[in-house]
Order: C-alpha cells, then structure tokens, then sequence
C-alpha cells in the first residue's frame, strides 16, 4: 500500500496503482479522453495530467500511468495542469467542431475555443484517442482497424482505408468510441461500419436480429461451440 | 582467418593492420565518407585507380572516412615511405593524373596539400607514431602541420578518433590503433562491476541528447532484475544537418562495436541491437561489414577471448521517422511495432525491449567508451568541463565558412567553435546565432557567443547539446522564418500519438506562417509563449516536451523581430516575402548585368552600364539578384 496526498486529501491506495484510479476511487474527478477501465491506458490524450510533488521537484505527469507512490503530493488542479487541459481542450474544438462531447467537456472546463486555430474540416469526430484500436486488438482480438500515418495526417480505420476482411462487425469499436466518431449503422437485418455490411443472425427463439453472422462464425472458431449455439440471443439464453 | 583468443593474437592483428595502415610502399587514401562521396570522392577513387593500373605504378589506393573537414572535400591523402602525410583538398577525377605525376617526382608544384601530418596519433594508446623517421623534408616545411591549421588545431579526437584515418574496412587497422585492447582489458581483466565504475568514474554522459550518465545507466540495468537483457545501439541519427554518427558509423564501426561489447559484459547482456536508419547506406554497409569481420575474430560470438562470455550484434534498419530516436520508440520499432514513444515513468532499463532490462546509448556514446577502458576514466574526466567530462562531436554547418564536424572538449567556448575553427561567416556577413541541438534546440544570440559549450550552458541559455548539430546563422537569417522552418520539421516528425505535440505543434507552425506572411496578430507571441510551456508539460515524450524550443529561444533572444513581423509588417532580416521589396540602388549599381542574367522572371531590367531596374509586380523575391551582385547594389526592405 502507498501513502499519498492528492489535492490535500490523504489516500491509501494499493501498489501499482494509477493516480487517476486512486484519485477517482476518493471522490476526485480527472478529466480523460482515452481512458476505460477494460483497456491498458496509453496516455495519448494528455487531458488526466497533473503535477506531482516530490521532495522540492515537481514535474507534470499522466495520471492515467502514474502509480502512486509513498510521500507523494498530487494537485490535480494547478495552474500548470489547467494549462495543459485548456490547451489540449482548444486544439480539439478545433480538430473536431462537431463533437458534442468536447464542447460539453470545455464548457464544463471554462475553455473557449481560440479564434487563432482554424477549424478542421475533414476530421471528423476522432481525436485519436486510439480506444477503439486497442479494444479491437487487446479485447476483441481482432486486430481490424489500426493507426496509420504520422503526426497530423495519423489516422484510424482498417489498412489502407479497404473494406476489412478481419472485422467481424462487432462495433465494439463504435461502443467504446468517446466521441460518437465511429459510425455503425443498423437496418434490420443488416449493419454496415467502416465502409463494411454484414449479414445480422436472427435469434432463433424471438427471430430478433442480434449478432452479425461474422461475429458469430469469429467466436464459434475461438470457443469451439457451433454456431447453431450461438444463435440464440442474450435475452432468450 | 584465425580467432582472437589471446593478447598475442590481438598483437598479431595489430601488425598485420600496422603494415598497410603505414605501408613500405606509397599510399593513397580517399576520403569515402557520405561527405566525400557527396562531393564525387568516387570519381576521383576510379580515376587513381585506373590511372595506377593503367601506369602500372606500384601505389596502394585506400578508402577511409572523414576527417572532418568536408568544406575540403574530395580529400585525398597522400603516404610516402618517409615522409610527413600530406592532405590534398577539393581533388578532382581530372586532377588524379596531374597529382600521381607530382608524387612520381617527388614535388609538390602543381597541387599544393594544405597540410601536413608528421605523425599519427593514437588516443588509445597514448602515443603518437611519426610517418617515417620523423623528418621532414625541406620543400614540405611550408606546409603547415595538421595542429596548425585552425580548423584542427582546438580539436581533440576520442569519438572520432580513426575517422579519415583507417579503412573502416579494415579491423586489423582498427586494431593497429589500439583497438580491441580496451575490450581486452575489460572482458580478461576486470569485473563488470568494476567496469562500471571506471564509467562512472569517466563522468561520460549520453551524447544522444538527454546527456544522462553513462554509467549510472549501466549499473541500473545490470541490477536489474532478468535473465536476457539488452544493449542497444541508437544509430537513428535524424537532426537536419547533424551527421556525426553517421560518420563515426562509417569511418570507425569497430569503435561502436567494441564499445558495445564492452557494455554488454559490464551490464550482462548478451545481444545487441544497432538501430540505424536506413537513409545511410554507407553507415548499414559498412556496420554489417564490420560485425562479420568480428565474427570472424572471435570478438562477436561465443566465448569472446576465452572467457565464457557470449555476445553478438543485429543490425535494424530504420525508415526514417525522426521520433524514434526517442528510446522507447526506437524500441517499439526494434519490436516490430510503429515507433511510438510511451510514457519512461517505467524505465527501459528495467523494462525496455520486449519489457526487458535495455541499455541504450548512442552510436558516439558507445565510441567513447574503448578509450575509456585503455585511458581510464580520470584520464577522461580529466578532458572537458566539470559535469560534462569529455569531447564532444558537433557538425557545424549552415553560414559558416569551415563546414564540417569537429570534436573539441566539452566547455570549448562557442566562440572557438565558430571563428576559430569554423572559420567564421563566409563573404563578410554578421554573425547572428547558432542553432544547437537540432530542430528541437535552440538558437544561441551573438551576445552569448563566450559561452562554454557544454550539457549545463546550453540549457541554461534555452538550448541543448542534443546530439551535436550546429547551425550557423548570418544576418540575412530571420529568426521568425527559423523557428517557422524547425516548427514545420518537427510537426511533420511528430508521431500523432499525443494530442499536445499532434495538433499543437501544427498550430504554432500556422500561427508562425501567419507572422511570416505579414498576417500576424497582436497576441501572438504571448498565445505562441502559453502554448509552448503546455506543449512542453503536457507532451508525452521528448520530442513533444522540446518541440517549443527554437519558437521559445528565438523569442527570447529576438523578440524585436517578431514585433517587426506583427506590429511593422517588416522582417527586418529580409527573408519572409510577404514584407519584402527588391529595388536597385542607382548609385552604387554598375549596370553590370548580372541581376538581368539569373532573375528568372525577368523582374530585373536595365542598359548596360546605366543603372538598372526592378519591376515589383513580377518579383518573386527568391534572392538570386541579391546573391549575383557584387556591388551589393541590390536593396532588400
């Protein structure tokens, strides 16, 4: 167990924890953008920075990667980190105009957008938080959609912007998505995402479309069960 | 060929490399280092060639690295038996011929070398070996010796030390200047932990950039906890300008190689990794070559003289991203990954490539350290500055008339670099600054010209050693342009991953281009002050935590003409377009015709002889009239 003081508070927390995890398990909110509790964090948003206290030194860290230590002084609200976030905040009003997500998250923050940023047009709602990638590879196991490109014109999607062959339509991806960027459409017995349709599976006890028949065949080959298991919805198993 | 195993048959290596390092017969050596070949060293390497061949002459042709001196390049050196090495600069393929008739008679009438070498010095073992009997004859006394030609004669080479002077091909020339012995004394002779120390003891800091002590690192990473751990060898060598690893790689791969297994025996490792980018052939080629060769020898493999000991090199190609030289994204790419840096909150060397225990020093780093292990580390704590111990490389380019790398002791004034050895700038302009550390460093004002040039100075003035790259600026340099130019490399190296160096970065660069093109607002500086300090918290790795610096440093030093930019839409150094006009001074111009000649869009216009004109309307201010006149008749405002 550490012993350490976030924004003036005493806190306990386990070994090995992240000061973003210890801090949120006291009641202290740090704002982020890449982290979910499912996914090792990755520390690409910067918006879960603070500053840290050790002995005279103090420095800005990410909070999300961070574990406590013993003796440890956090402020998770200094000038120094308001800084960063009102920065971060500003640069992503103006890469992504359309998101509702970051305008409500600035507005709660006091952050206007910078008149001296011009606004992106062709970025859509993605701040390349990269959740969806990692979910796609660390939970899914699927590895279907990746990064590519560098620094500005980095993008996400399945390689070379194709239709992918590996995706098994889960949306997963669209789920986890902070910014409602992924787009997954649903008509009854079809769903189209990254340019993709699949077929959906009926269930057969309601004959609700639940699953796409890609996903199922995909856990079928993992599991071992057959696919004529799977056909039955979470509501009617 | 036969294993190394003993001090005896180092020695013998050693004779073997000794006769064709400093032959019974005449020899000639070509510089054939990237800056060489760069200005047709290669040419001028088949033309002696066929010219030996086709005369019969009983000459041997060598290739070597680079001396350093790249303002002088093609250099050919010439060795005759028993007398001082003579250094011919700027030869070319056509005066190969002329130069083999001037040595046949044993003058030197037609081509004049612009130095002499007595005597080859070798920094690990201590001595020097004079050429001959160390005579010298009378019709070379006019030329000056290597130590009194400026550009040497402040210079120490450690890192460098081979470099032009041995065929890089060559390990048992390698070996005739000392090398291997270090490795020898280390791996028979010393404990790891004792290695160690003499590190420490040396004070040698990384020459990579971060400039963190070698040998702290090296103990850390020994006590770490795991089986496999890794030495790594950062050849990604990517600040525009900056080749000093590049060339240590190309005229001297043993020097890196032994360094490494030096440090792979301290720390307990038994594979390495150099990563090197793919933009230098020459470097990969003649690493690989070299790693064989100490195969050969036994020095890379199993059982390194007889002492149980294992290790062997690999060599990873780069594509060229500039962020990985940052440790943790060279790493991810050594892995197979994109080179993405991560937050270093965990160490690499507790936890670095494939999360095991990682040293990574750079390729002059690993360079320094045979001479370390011969010398002693007080020997070499005793050469430089207090808390930077050593020499360090430095590639000193841009205005600058002596343009080349030189190796000087850390705490050499920045003064000594730029007049003494770099010659000053050229055609009788001011000097401005000098941009250290790469893109992501600093610009150094003409009033900090005394500063001693070493880890601490540079950081306190706002700029850093990063890896050694210098850029000189004249006055016709606009500071605004030059954070501009470094802002956009920077933006363009970025990896994407953080959202600080992503996306502000590329904000600075349009507000920077803004200013430039006269669109500059009040506000500005201080909007590009607060986005730099959240840049630099709130970035994820080194390259983000940087990227600020030359916006910062050159608004520190050169604020005026920023304001100029913004609030007189002037740039005062006549550089950004958009604020300039090009006119002629009727009374100084000659009507010369020059200006009329290479203005390619035919702006500039006049009679022989009367002054002449230029139309404003089809001016496309590119500065070719401006660089033609000799008369300095052409008014930039």
């Amino acid at each position: 167990m550490a012993k350490c003081i976030i924004d003036g508070k005493k806190i306990t927390a386990p070994d090995g924890t992240p000061i973003l995890q210890a801090a949120r398990d006291n009641g202290i909110d740090i704002p982020t953008l890449c982290s979910h509790e499912s996914i090792e964090p990755s520390g690409a948003c910067r918006l879960c920075v603070v500053e840290i206290k050790k002995g005279k030194r103090s420095k800005i860290v990410t909070s999300c990667l961070y574990q406590v230590e013993d003796g440890l002084e956090v402020d998770t609200k200094s000038e120094r980190v308001m800084n960063v976030r009102r920065l971060v905040l500003a640069l992503l009003l103006a890469r992504n105009p359309a998101s509702e997500v970051i305008r409500e998250i600035a507005v709660k923050m006091g952050v206007n957008p910078q008149p001296r940023f011009k606004l992106d047009e062709d970025k859509g709602k993605c701040i390349l938080c990269r959740l969806c990638v990692r979910t796609c590879a660390d939970i899914v196991g699927v590895n279907a959609i990746g990064l590519s490109h560098r620094g500005p014109s980095k993008t996400v999607g399945p390689p070379f912007d194709e239709d992918s062959s590996a995706c098994i339509g889960c949306g997963a991806c669209a789920y986890v998505c902070p910014t409602g960027h992924i787009l997954m459409e649903e008509k009854v017995d079809e769903r189209k995402i990254w340019g993709r349709r699949f077929k959906m599976k009926a269930c057969d006890t309601c004959g609700r479309y639940f699953a796409p028949l890609d996903q199922l065949e995909f856990i079928s080959k993992k599991t071992g069960v057959s696919v004529a298991d799977l056909s039955i919805c979470t509501s009617c198993r | 060929m036969s294993k190394i195993n003993t001090l005896e048959d180092l020695n013998k290596a050693g004779k073997r490399g000794l006769a064709t390092l400093i032959p019974s017969g005449t020899k000639i050596m070509v510089g054939m280092a990237t800056s060489g070949i760069a200005s047709g060293a290669q040419d001028v390497y088949h033309a002696l060639d066929r010219e030996i061949r086709e005369r019969r002459l009983d000459i041997i042709l060598s290739r070597t690295g680079s001396m350093g001196m790249d303002c002088m390049e093609p250099l050919v050196d010439v060795l005759e038996p028993g007398k001082p090495r003579l250094a011919y600069g700027k030869i070319t393929a056509k005066k190969a011929p002329t130069l083999l008739e001037q040595i046949a008679k044993g003058t030197i009438e037609t081509i004049k070398p612009f130095y002499r070498m007595d005597e080859e010095e070798s920094i690990i073992l201590g001595k020097s070996k004079r050429y001959g009997d160390g005579s010298v004859p009378a019709y070379l006394k006019e030329i000056p010796t290597i130590k009194e030609i400026p550009f040497y004669a402040k210079q120490v080479k450690i890192a460098t030390r081979n470099c032009g002077l041995i065929d890089p091909e060559s390990i048992d020339e390698y070996i005739a200047k000392g090398g291997y012995s270090g490795l020898y004394k280390a791996i028979t002779g010393m404990k790891p932990e004792a290695i160690i120390k003499e590190v420490i003891a040396s004070g040698l800091r990384g020459r990579g950039g971060g400039g963190f002590p070698a040998g702290i690192k090296w103990k850390t990473c020994r006590e770490a906890k795991g089986d496999v751990k890794y030495v790594i060898c950062n050849g990604d060598e990517g600040d525009p300008g900056a080749y000093m690893d590049r060339s240590v790689m190309e005229g001297d791969p043993h020097s890196v190689i032994e360094g490494m297994i030096i440090g792979a025996f301290a720390i307990g490792s038994h594979d390495g990794y150099i990563y090197v980018r793919n933009e230098y052939p020459l470097a990969v080629a003649n690493l690989g070559k070299a790693i064989e060769k100490a195969r050969e020898y036994g020095l890379l493999g199993k059982n390194i003289f007889n002492s149980g000991f294992d290790f062997d090199i690999r060599i990873s190609k780069g594509a060229g991203a500039f962020v990985c030289g940052e440790s943790t994204a060279l790493m991810a790419s050594l892995e197979g990954a994109a080179g993405e840096p991560r937050a270093k909150y965990i160490h690499t060397v507790e936890h670095g490539l494939w999360n095991r225990p990682s040293n990574l020093n750079n390729v002059e780093t690993w360079a320094n350290v045979p001479a370390i292990l011969t010398r002693g580390g007080k020997w070499f704590a005793g050469i430089g500055a207090q808390n930077s111990t050593g020499t360090k490389v430095f590639s000193v380019v841009g205005k600058i008339n002596n343009i080349g790398l030189v190796e000087v002791p850390m705490g050499t004034p920045l003064k000594d670099i730029v007049y003494d050895i770099g010659g000053g700038v050229p055609h009788g302009r001011k000097f401005k600054a000098v941009q250290t550390g790469g893109p992501s460093g600093g610009c150094i004002p003409e009033k900090l010209i005394d500063l001693r040039v070493d880890f601490d100075e540079l950081w306190k003035a706002g700029s850093m050693m990063g890896s050694g790259g210098m850029i000189v600026m004249d006055d016709r340099t606009c500071m605004v342009d030059i954070a501009r130019y470094f802002i956009e490399f920077l933006e363009s190296e970025s990896c994407g991953k953080c959202i600080p160096c992503r996306e502000g970065v590329r904000r600075m660069r349009d507000i920077l281009e803004d200013i430039c093109a006269g669109k500059g607002q009040a506000g500005d500086v201080e909007l590009l002050e607060t986005m730099s300090q959240a840049i630099i918290d709130g970035s994820l790795c080194a390259l983000g935590g940087s990227a600020p610096n030359p916006v910062l440093s050159t608004i520190r030093y050169f604020r005026d003409e920023y304001d100029a930019h913004i609030k007189e839409g002037r740039c005062p150094a006549g550089v950004c377009k958009a604020l300039i006009k090009y006119s002629v001074d009727s009374e100084t111009c000659t009507g010369c015709g020059m200006c009329v000649k290479v203005c390619p869009t035919g702006a500039a216009r006049g009679e022989k002889k009367q002054p002449h004109v230029i139309d404003e309307a089809t001016c496309t201010r590119c500065g070719a009239c401006l660089e033609s006149c000799k008369f300095d008749a052409i008014n930039v405002k």
